[in-house]
This record gives C-alpha cells, sequence and structure tokens, in this order.
C-alpha cells in the first residue's frame, strides 16, 4: 500500500513509505515531526501551512507528500541557519509580528518567497504578497513592518558582501 | 525607578513561535493515542431516526463508535450554561440540556450526533463518512425575532415561543418621557450580524484517561483552562477535581471563542474513560465553522432622542439576541450585563431604556466574541450619533464634545454613575477624540472631501467614541447578576533560593503576551532582572487555580494578582533583610534588587534574602523558611477603557467595492506596561472590527444552513484589505487596582466597527444613503447607490 | 482533511499516462497541480480509486514559440506564466490573468492545463484563452487533437475532453502588430475566484479597432466571448465614449449566475464595468 518517497528535507535527506493520500503537511509533522507548519483550513486559503518547495512557497495541506518526490522543502524549522535566525525570523521578534504565533511560520515562509522575488518591496507590494495567508491577530500592520525591517535587513547583508 | 514598565520590551516568547517550536495540541502526541472524528448533523432541525452502528464498527483499525443513546445511557448530562438571567418577571431563564451527543434530535447544522474513534485520523474519517445515519428532517427558524413569532418551529419542547429569557435595564418611564418630549428623534433598524470568531488554530483535544493511576488528563486548546475542569468535574462528568489535569498549551487565537466549555472536551474524557487510552479530536475548519461558538447576531430597533440644543436626551431600544440552539458557557451575559449596561456610552443621557428577548434559533450557539455585547452597544450608540448628526445637520465631532461626560479621575472625583446600573471608574473622553482630530486632520480632510465630490469621488469620514467594560469582576457583584462563577484571579510567586522568580498566573497567554508583560510588572516590582523571572500559565497541574483570559481582564485583574504576590515576596523580605543588615524593618528601603539601611551604604540584595529564606540558618525567630506566596485578587469594580476611532473611506462608484484608506485610533486604556504589545492589541481589534463592517457575516438560509461555512466563502480580512492604521493614546489611570491598568484587548474591535460604517455612510450621505445592513459588500453599497 | 484512498501513478510519458487513463477510465482522476482536485478529495467531493500524478512529465513544462504561435505546455504553473518573457511581451492579458489566480503559494503549483480541464465557471483562464483564440491540444488512446478554445467550454464544469484524453498543451497565436490585450477582475472577496473577470484583446489599425475580442469568466456557467461588446466597439476609434458604448452591451443575452457575493443584476452591472476597464486598459 505505501509507496517509496524520497525527499529532502531542511537539507536532510529522508526516504520512507508513505500512504499515497498523505498530504505533505501531514507528513511532515506526523512522520518527520516538524510540527512547525500548521494547518488552519481545509479549503487551501489560510496559508498557515506554507513551506518551501524548491525554493517557492506552497501550501503542504493541498500537495501529496508523493508530489515532493525528489524535492526540497524547507520548513520554519530549517529557516534558521547555524543558530542564527533569518533576517524574516528576526522581523517579526523586533516588530511584534505576531501574536498567537500560529500563522507566523507560513507568514514566514511565504515572505521568504515574497522578498526573493522583490527585495526591496512596498507596503502595497508586501500586502499584496500576503494574500494568500490569513493573520487574525495582528491585523497584519506589524507583519508589514516585520517584512520591511527583513527586506533593510537583507539588502544591508547583500550590500556588504 | 522603573526599569521595564512602560517600555516596549520584545516578547520572549517569540523565540518558540518563529522557529517552530510552538507546542499547540495537534502538536502533542501522547503514547497509543487513537483518533475521534464526530459525526455531525447536515440539517439544523431533524428526528435522529436512527443511527446503525454495526457496518462501521467491524471496520479495521475502528476502536469504538459512540452515540447519543449511549452517553445518555451512562447517566451523563449536559454541558451547563455559567450565567444565568431571568424573566423581567422573576422566572428561571430556560436551560434546556445541551448534551454531548445528541440523542433526540439535531439543532442545528454541524450538532453532534455520533463519534467513531480509530486508530488513525484517516481511518476515523473513513469510518465517520460510512456511519449510516437516518434523519427525517424538520422545519427550523434561524432569526431571532422571527423565533419568538406565533407558530413557529420550537428548539426545545420546554422553551415556548423559543424564548431564553426577556430582559431589561433602565428606566422605562422615565424613557418613553423623555422620547416624548424630544426636539429630535434618530431612529434606526439595526441588525448586528453574526460574526464567526475564526481564530487560525482550530479548537483541539486530546482527553486521557490513565486508569492505573486513576487520572484524567484534558489537553485543550481553551482560554479557560481552570474552568473547564471545574465545570467538568462538578456539572458535567462528576470527577474527581483532585484527579483531574487540565492542559491548555500553545493556543493559536482564541477571540472568546475558545473560553467555553465545550462538548467535545467530555467528550473526548468520557471517551477515554472507556477506552482508557488518548484520544484526539481537532476540529476540521468547516466544523469550527459550524461549531465555534459565533459571536453577535442582534436585531434592534434604536431611537435617540435630543434636545433643541443638541443635548441626547433619551435613548430607547428594543433588541431580540440570538442565542443559538443551546446555550453557551456564556451567552446569558453577553447581549444583557455586558451589553444593555454600556448603552451610558460616553454621554450624559438621563433616560435609558433597553427592552431585550434571548431567543432560540437553529443555528450555532452564539457567545462572546472580542468585545462581547460591548460592540453591539458601541455600534447602536455611535451610529445613531453620527446619523443624528447628519440629520440635525451638525458636525459629528462637535455633538459628541457636546454630550461627553465630564472629566472625572475617580479619586478625587467620584467615579460617574450611570443609568444602567455601572459606574465608571476613571474618565477623561474629550482629550481622545481632540486627538484623534489632530491626527486624521479634520479640516482638511473635510476640504479634500469636498473637492474629492467635485470629481465625482466618494470620501467618507466616520466616528466612534466608545467605552468598554473590562476586568469584569467583583465576584459578589456578578454573582448577584447570575453568574455561576466567581471573577478573581490567583497568582502564586515562587522565589528559588536562588533569587530566580517562578510565576503561576491563572491567566491564560494565546498571544496577549503574558509572557512578557507580567515578567516586566514582577521584574520591576523586585528590581531584578527580567530574565529572572518566568511566567507559567495553562496547566491546572502548575498554577492553582485560574478564571482564564477574556474580557481584557488579565492585566488588570492576573495582574494586579500578581502584584498582591510580589508585595508579600517584599514584605517577607524585609523581615530577613533587616535581621540579616540587624537593622529595623521601618528603617530600609528597597530599591534597585536591594535593601539598604536609610542612610548607610549597609544592604543585602534580593539574591541573598531569598537564599536565607531557604537556608535560614540565621534568620528571624518565628518566621518561616521559603519564599513562596499565592494571592486571590477580587476586583472592586470593573475597568472602563475608552478611545476615538476614526476611518476613512473611498466608494469605488462603479461596483460599490468600499476600500478603507486610513484607520486613525486614540485610546485609553489606563496605564500601560508594554506599549508594544498594546499597540499590537490595538491593531488586531481594528482588523476584526473592520472585518465586521467590511466583510463578515454568517449566512444561514430558511433551512437553517450555514451557507458560508469556509474560507472559500466566508471573507475576513487579508493584509490588502487594510491600511497601516495611525494610533496613539492617552492615559487615564484605573484607581482601583495596583497597577492602574484597564484592559486593550477588545478596544480595537469596540472602537473600528462603527466608525467605518459612519465612514460609508458620511461618503454616500449626499446621495441620501442612510443605513447599510453589515457587513458593507460591494453589492450592498452598490444597490444602495442605485436608490 | 484527508482524501480517501487510492493507488497512485506517476507515469513518466505522455503515452504512459493515457494509457494508464485508459485503463483505469472512470476510476482515474488526472493530478497536475492539484490545486482544485486535492481540495475536492480533502473535502470528499472527489474519490478517484487512481490517481495519475503528471509531474514527471517534464515535457509538458514549458513555453516556446513555434509557427507563430506561444506553445504552453499543459503542467506550466500559472506564476511560470505569469513570469515568462514571451508572454509577457505578446499577450499582457494571459501574463496578468496567470498573475491574478488565487495567491502565491496556489500561483506556484496551480497549472494552466489542471485549471482548464477543471472548467470552473469563475475559473480566470477561460476567458483569456477565450479571448487569444487559444487552441487546447489532447491526447488520449486515439491519437492527438486539436480543440479550439470556444469549443472546448462547454457548460459547468464541463469541457470537450473525451474520457481518456489529457491536455497537453495550449497554443495561443501570437497575435497581430497593433494588438493590445488586458485582463481585468472583480474578485470574490473571500477565496479569490472571478466574480467577473473580462479579457480582452484589441488590434487597431489607422485609427479604428479591426478585431475586438471580449470574453468573461465568472458571469455564466461557462466563459464566453461577448458577440454584442466586440461587434460595437468594431471598426470604431477606441475612446472613452466608444469604450463606454460598447461596455454597457456586456452580457446581455446571457444566463447569468447569482451567489450571496453577486445577484444576477449586480453582476450583469460588473461585466459592463469590467468590460470597460479590460477595454480601458487594453488601449491605453
Amino acid at each position: 500500500m505505501g509507496l517509496q518517497l524520497t525527499v529532502t528535507v531542511n537539507g536532510k535527506q529522508h526516504s520512507q513509505e508513505v500512504e499515497p493520500r498523505t498530504l505533505l503537511v501531514h507528513y511532515l509533522r506526523d512522520v518527520l515531526r516538524l510540527t512547525g507548519t500548521h494547518i488552519g483550513c481545509d479549503t487551501s486559503n489560510c496559508g498557515a501551512c506554507t513551506v518551501l518547495m524548491n525554493g517557492k512557497a506552497v501550501k503542504s495541506c493541498t500537495l501529496l507528500a508523493l508530489q515532493a518526490e525528489g524535492a526540497e522543502i524547507t520548513t520554519i524549522e530549517g529557516l534558521a541557519q547555524n543558530g542564527e535566525l533569518h533576517p524574516l525570523q528576526e522581523g517579526f521578534k523586533e516588530n511584534h509580528g505576531l501574536q498567537c504565533g500560529f500563522c507566523t511560520p507560513g507568514m514566514i515562509m511565504t515572505s521568504v518567497q515574497l522578498l526573493d522575488d522583490n527585495p526591496n518591496p512596498s507596503e502595497a507590494e508586501i500586502r499584496h504578497g500576503l494574500e494568500g495567508n490569513y493573520c487574525r491577530c495582528t491585523g497584519y500592520h506589524n507583519i508589514v513592518k516585520s517584512i520591511q525591517y527583513a527586506a533593510d535587513a537583507m539588502r544591508k547583508e547583500g550590500t556588504n558582501v | 525607578m522603573s526599569s521595564f514598565i512602560g517600555k516596549s520590551i520584545k516578547r520572549v516568547e517569540d523565540k518558540r513561535f518563529i522557529t517552530g517550536k510552538g507546542r499547540y495540541t495537534d502538536d502533542i502526541v501522547l503514547p497509543g493515542m487513537v483518533y475521534a472524528q464526530i459525526v455531525r448533523s447536515p440539517y439544523a432541525h431533524a428526528k435522529i431516526v436512527s443511527i446503525d452502528k454495526s457496518s462501521v464498527e467491524s471496520m479495521e483499525g475502528v476502536v469504538a463508535v459512540y452515540t447519543g443513546q449511549d452517553v445518555a445511557e451512562s447517566g451523563v448530562g449536559g454541558v451547563p450554561a455559567g450565567w444565568q438571567v431571568d424573566f423581567k418577571n422573576g422566572d428561571t431563564m430556560k436551560e434546556p440540556p445541551h448534551p454531548l451527543l445528541v440523542a433526540d434530535k439535531a439543532r442545528y447544522m454541524g450538532d453532534a450526533v455520533a463519534v467513531v474513534i480509530a486508530e488513525s485520523r484517516e481511518l476515523a474519517k473513513d469510518a465517520a463518512d460510512l456511519l449510516e445515519v437516518e434523519y427525517d428532517e424538520l422545519d427550523a427558524v434561524v432569526d431571532a425575532a422571527k423565533a419568538v413569532e406565533e407558530g413557529v418551529p420550537l428548539v426545545h419542547d420546554d422553551a415556548p415561543k423559543n424564548m431564553c429569557f426577556d430582559w431589561e435595564i433602565g428606566d422605562k418611564t422615565a424613557t418613553d418621557a423623555a422620547m416624548a418630549s424630544a426636539h429630535h428623534i434618530t431612529t434606526l433598524d439595526f441588525v448586528n450580524q453574526r460574526v464567526i470568531p475564526n481564530a487560525i488554530e482550530p479548537r483541539a483535544v486530546i482527553g486521557h484517561f490513565d486508569p492505573a493511576n486513576d487520572k484524567y488528563t484534558l489537553y485543550t486548546s481553551s482560554q479557560n483552562p481552570h474552568l473547564i475542569r471545574l465545570l467538568l468535574c462538578a456539572f458535567v462528568l462528576g470527577l474527581p477535581e483532585h484527579k483531574v489535569r487540565v492542559v491548555s498549551p500553545d493556543v493559536g487565537g482564541g477571540f472568546g471563542s475558545k473560553i467555553f466549555h465545550y462538548a467535545e472536551e467530555a467528550l473526548m474524557i468520557w471517551c477515554s474513560q472507556r477506552l482508557g487510552i488518548p484520544i484526539k479530536w481537532i476540529a476540521e475548519r468547516s466544523e469550527s465553522f459550524m461549531t465555534d461558538a459565533h459571536g453577535r447576531d442582534h436585531v434592534s430597533k434604536a431611537e435617540m432622542g435630543f434636545d433643541a440644543e443638541g443635548n441626547v436626551v433619551g435613548l430607547r431600544i428594543k433588541t431580540f439576541a440570538n442565542l443559538g440552539a443551546y446555550l453557551s458557557t456564556f451567552a446569558p451575559a453577553v447581549p444583557t450585563y455586558l451589553h444593555g449596561t454600556l448603552l451610558q456610552g460616553l454621554y450624559t443621557t438621563p433616560a435609558i431604556h433597553l427592552d431585550l428577548v434571548g431567543s432560540f434559533t437553529h443555528t450555532t450557539p452564539v457567545d462572546a466574541y472580542r468585545g462581547a455585547g460591548r460592540p453591539e452597544a458601541t455600534y447602536l450608540l455611535e451610529r445613531l450619533m453620527d446619523t443624528a448628526a447628519l440629520e440635525m445637520g451638525v458636525d459629528p465631532a462637535e455633538l459628541r464634545f457636546k454630550n461627553f461626560i465630564p472629566p472625572f479621575d475617580g479619586v478625587n472625583e467620584p467615579g460617574y454613575q450611570t443609568q444602567v446600573a455601572l459606574q465608571y471608574d476613571s474618565g477623561n473622553y474629550a482629550p481622545v477624540l481632540q486627538r484623534a482630530l489632530e491626527m486624521v486632520g479634520y479640516e482638511d480632510f473635510r476640504a479634500e472631501q469636498a473637492a474629492a465630490r467635485e470629481q465625482g469621488r466618494y470620501l467618507g469620514i466616520g466616528f466612534s467614541t466608545y467605552i468598554e467594560a473590562c476586568g469584569i469582576a467583583p465576584s459578589a457583584v456578578v454573582g448577584s447578576l447570575g453568574a455561576r462563577a466567581g471573577l478573581y484571579e490567583s497568582a502564586q510567586v515562587r522565589v528559588q533560593p536562588t533569587g530566580k522568580v517562578s510565576v503561576y498566573t491563572g491567566s491564560h497567554s494565546h498571544g496577549q503576551g503574558h509572557e512578557t508583560t507580567f515578567a516586566q510588572v514582577v521584574a520591576d516590582r523586585l528590581g531584578i532582572d527580567i530574565a529572572d523571572v518566568e511566567i507559567v500559565h495553562g496547566d491546572s497541574e502548575s498554577v492553582a487555580f485560574g478564571m482564564g483570559t477574556y474580557g481584557s481582564r488579565s492585566l488588570a485583574v492576573g495582574g494586579s494578582a500578581i502584584v498582591k504576590s510580589v508585595d508579600k515576596v517584599l514584605e517577607k523580605g524585609a523581615k530577613i533583610a533587616a535581621h540579616l543588615l540587624e537593622a529595623a524593618e521601618d528603617d530600609l528601603e528597597y530599591a534597585n534588587g536591594s535593601w539598604t539601611v536609610k542612610g548607610t551604604d549597609k544592604s543585602v540584595g534580593f539574591g541573598d534574602v531569598s537564599l536565607t529564606a531557604y537556608v535560614p540558618h540565621n534568620y528571624p525567630e518565628g518566621l518561616e523558611p521559603g519564599m513562596d506566596f499565592s494571592s486571590f485578587y477580587d476586583p472592586t469594580n470593573f475597568t472602563y477603557p475608552f478611545g476615538a476611532h476614526i476611518a476613512i473611506v473611498e466608494i469605488d462608484t462603479d461596483t460599490g467595492k468600499v476600500t478603507l484608506k486610513r484607520f486613525i485610533a486614540c485610546d485609553d486604556v489606563g496605564n500601560v506596561i508594554n506599549p508594544m504589545i498594546v499597540d499590537g492589541q490595538i491593531h488586531g481589534g481594528i482588523a476584526q472590527g473592520v472585518g465586521q463592517a467590511m466583510f463578515e457575516g454568517a449566512i444561514y438560509d430558511e433551512n437553517g444552513q450555514l451557507t458560508n461555512g469556509s474560507y472559500m466563502d466566508y471573507t475576513m480580512p487579508r493584509a490588502d484589505d487594510l491600511p497601516s492604521f495611525e494610533i496613539d493614546r492617552t492615559v487615564t489611570p484605573c484607581p482601583h487596582n495596583p497597577l492602574g491598568v484597564k484592559g486593550a484587548g477588545e478596544a480595537g474591535t469596540i472602537g473600528s466597527t462603527p466608525a467605518v460604517v459612519n465612514a460609508v455612510m458620511d461618503a454616500l450621505s449626499p446621495l441620501g444613503i442612510k443605513d447599510i445592513t453589515m457587513p458593507l459588500t460591494s453589492e450592498r453599497v452598490w444597490k444602495a447607490m442605485q436608490g | 482533511m484527508v482524501p480517501t484512498n487510492f493507488s497512485y501513478h506517476r507515469p513518466s510519458t505522455v503515452s504512459e499516462a493515457v494509457q494508464l487513463l485508459a485503463s483505469h477510465g472512470d476510476e482515474a482522476k488526472v493530478l497536475a497541480g492539484g490545486h482544485s482536485l486535492l481540495p475536492s478529495m480533502k473535502l470528499r467531493l472527489n474519490s478517484p480509486d487512481h490517481l495519475i500524478d503528471l509531474s514527471a512529465l517534464s515535457d509538458l513544462k514549458n513555453i516556446s514559440e513555434s509557427n507563430g504561435n506561444i506553445v504552453i505546455g499543459a503542467m506550466c504553473t500559472h506564476a511560470q506564466i505569469a513570469g515568462n518573457a514571451l508572454v509577457n511581451q505578446h499577450l499582457a492579458m494571459m501574463a496578468q490573468t496567470g498573475g491574478m489566480i488565487g495567491d502565491i503559494q496556489v500561483r506556484n503549483m496551480g497549472t494552466i492545463g489542471g485549471s482548464i480541464a477543471h472548467a470552473d465557471p469563475a475559473a480566470d483562464w477561460p476567458a483569456s484563452l477565450l479571448a487569444a483564440e487559444a487552441t487546447i491540444v489532447v491526447q488520449g488512446s486515439a491519437g492527438q487533437r486539436s480543440i479550439a478554445a470556444t469549443d472546448f467550454f462547454q457548460g459547468l464544469y464541463e469541457t470537450a475532453l473525451n474520457d481518456g484524453e489529457l491536455i497537453t498543451e495550449i497554443h495561443v497565436p501570437i497575435p497581430a502588430a497593433g494588438t493590445s490585450s488586458a485582463y481585468e477582475k472583480f474578485l470574490q472577496p473571500a477565496s479569490r475566484f472571478a466574480i467577473v473577470g473580462c479579457a480582452v484583446m484589441i488590434t487597431q489599425s489607422g485609427g479604428t479597432c479591426t478585431d475586438v475580442r471580449v470574453a468573461f469568466t465568472g458571469v455564466s456557467d461557462m466563459a464566453f466571448r461577448d458577440a454584442n461588446v466586440e461587434g460595437a466597439m468594431t471598426g470604431k476609434a477606441a475612446t472613452a465614449d466608444s469604450i463606454a458604448s460598447a461596455a454597457s452591451q456586456a452580457a446581455n443575452g446571457v444566463d447569468i449566475l447569482s451567489d450571496h457575493f453577486a445577484s444576477e443584476e449586480y453582476r450583469k452591472h460588473l461585466a459592463s464595468v469590467y468590460a470597460r476597464r479590460a477595454l480601458t486598459t487594453a488601449v491605453g
């Protein structure tokens, strides 16, 4: 019944059998126990389950785990490098970009691609870029600031290199 | 000499959330755990004719199937209401049973009829889909006002006319007289529509009975773990409370919807009692839509009378409040004591009367949702104010200034006694509106608006000045009003031998940042580093007792309990310090974490005193060792935050689409411990209030089908629907709690909704449009514009 | 929320996919990006016994130019099309459409082939493909055939695809010089599908509109070309007045959808508004 899945998650390759109907989000949460990726809806709207697949933000509740065969997945747990928070993680902390924290991993992972596509976004571009993620706590005000903070930090980092 | 209070300390809880290490209920996996799927009625009103368990029970991986019959046969009653409101004639409200699973009839779409437990989530879902339930569908009633008409279907046979209670507040005779003599009366018919809370973490429960130790553990995504334990033990399952542990770990938002004791909590424990293994139930989003207690849902006729000078002389309101199919925990209190008592608003209105009926309908139970009753009251008052200003041709800001209650600090001047039972603690209302007007640039805006109208563009400005009652208390008062629980808070401050401090609070943080704010309070008062303070909450095993978090009460009530315990620590510490310094206690002063003999350099630090308390070799005679204090704080009054909100909108005349261009808020929540966190609470509150004004609303069809119960159909504000908010505050300290704080959790939601609607009406005023029912969807606005 | 069980197949060639489809018939569903299918499977509105995942068919993931057409592989994602240089150069409307679907995450996974095979009446692509006079190339066990977009969409969730056929490519003719295009959409605020989506392609010559194509999605149970609006614009100079006059005829004589976001009356009105906006943007 199970089929073989080989996938790299946060830089580490995993290979095991999964039931075909296993969603990527359940694979991450239940099999790999990476519970930072959350489930907030049934209809691919809330964005709490957002992870990166080959560098692109995707909703892991709307992918079979088997669709990630051979892919590189990054979850919120894999974002910090060598104990250093990613500028977006830093930005959310510095700007009170989270309250209950439930939407936060999805927000941050979506924002990774947002800044990847557009390193110097306007406020309107940031707001538009978050159209696939619901937050019920912050009114988005500080999330926008958090992303602006990260964009500034990343541009400065880039200049320094 | 405050080092932490008043500073925007970054939150200590953030680290786990931004690294994916939060621990929510669904993240918990217990050994041998199985999974529950609840089978729910697809009909709003239906007889349950039969349930055939046999086909499903034999499926591989299915552990058990239980129905309402099984629960009833076990002798378990239902989930109780936590507040009793009596009829005008003194009769007790109707409180029909609310069983864990229904056996006879389903009374709303989503009512639980059976539970299927299986070895995996997938198998539980598969089996639940196959369970055969035969229903006999019946007619339904969904509208609060229609529910009490003759001849409509009854939700409960023992609640005639579907009335739970009728109720009034204020002076009817005086109000009728005032209205009769009024120079101008503004009348509006309102629907304050039903909204669905939608915390992004769906409700989640793990029930575990461990037969080896006769111990019960409930993990639940709740704002209120101790109260749930009390209800579970004393009312629902009759469990021994000392054998029951309730844990609310990280909780992904609540907004009121997770205050209440839900049937699933008791049901998972009940099932686990039978199976002896842990059982997990996680709501699907569609279940959250159907079964999380909804908010608002009032139908009202409201009249506000003015004299010739524009002074409000009377306010008369008739309201039908929809309670849904069963009474949720605080449901009866919301339209009554949290709504009727707020109708004074910020105004000197001398005569007020509210006549209200709470009715049962074939819909999801309705209970407190962010603001709870106070947004409904504010909506009535503030819509009436702006409408009256328009009708009388006066400026809406000026009309408010004219009617504001004059300032009083609650110390030198007494609190303000309202016409509707409450006594406001302290208030200075004109400055918040003054400041908001400055922020918005009122005169410039009116000029811009006039110029825009010349070009056929419709800009509008809307005002809302609100007051709320928070920190619900004191226990004796709420008890006299029908509360079946006290409304104090507990706190334990345990100083460890090395001077590190663990604080156990009965408040529950699910986004509010207690782990930071409370630590600021403690560190400041003790003069120690904030890193030396740990806030523990959400586990009945570690925290003695708690009343949970709702009604913007945590800091005002929970924080005050912490202060009480900290003060006991300092009191005992002074005795030990005096002994060590060989000085009289009166000669000591405490600052920056040390006791010093006044006028000398002789001092001893908090750490040394703490160590001495636990290693009491050189120690005051007769003093107990240790440094660990518990307190319960029961306030003497509610707190009364207030503020002024202003919205600016533009209407797309082609489509009716409303764009919120600016939102200005000047709030007064008393003293502020962490401005960053308070600002965040205001932001989030505004977004939810704007959501009700512009986007949200449950839609039931006449058969009681919730037709927009998914994110594909229920609209909530997204990032690109909102502007950045412009906020400021004034500070009028609360005179009756030690921190001078009033609470900030609901202010944004209460103030913002009418500001947005008023702005749209202001924009459309050249067309003679006075009211549009919320939410102000594009189509509704467009239709109104067509005349 | 999990789908029911199914057997999973990941063919590595189109012909293998077609064979699988032939052998499993009605019991099989094709998984492209999965952003319509998987949600419906999770809600158990759809419970196929076999799922044929096309993700390994890398031949269907390219966008290229061939014989005066832009050839878009059926497995191209919305984001890929929105960002493609060739599409942006010749068919602004198509790039705009791809960029307006769902949200960034949906655009990264959802595919044009999957979307049009599903034929949701509120989906964005059909309007643009009608206006572009695209051709849909499908492959079945009987071989390959091409279906004009106008023939492809046949009703609510209904297409001209026969059992066992798979969409492989979409051929979009590169427009003549002097042609410009635009897609404008009034969002359903919750789902972000189109309440009204209007795609316009206009060729102007000597100051008049010589070829005008206007197509709507979201308005009726299937996307359609609006001959009234097209006729009213053709031969006219594109001015604010001519556009407004043509747009006012939008969606005449069409059965118009109604739901709690937009009644029939409002939707028809929006069709006019969005026709005007798309025409204005296109000629802008």
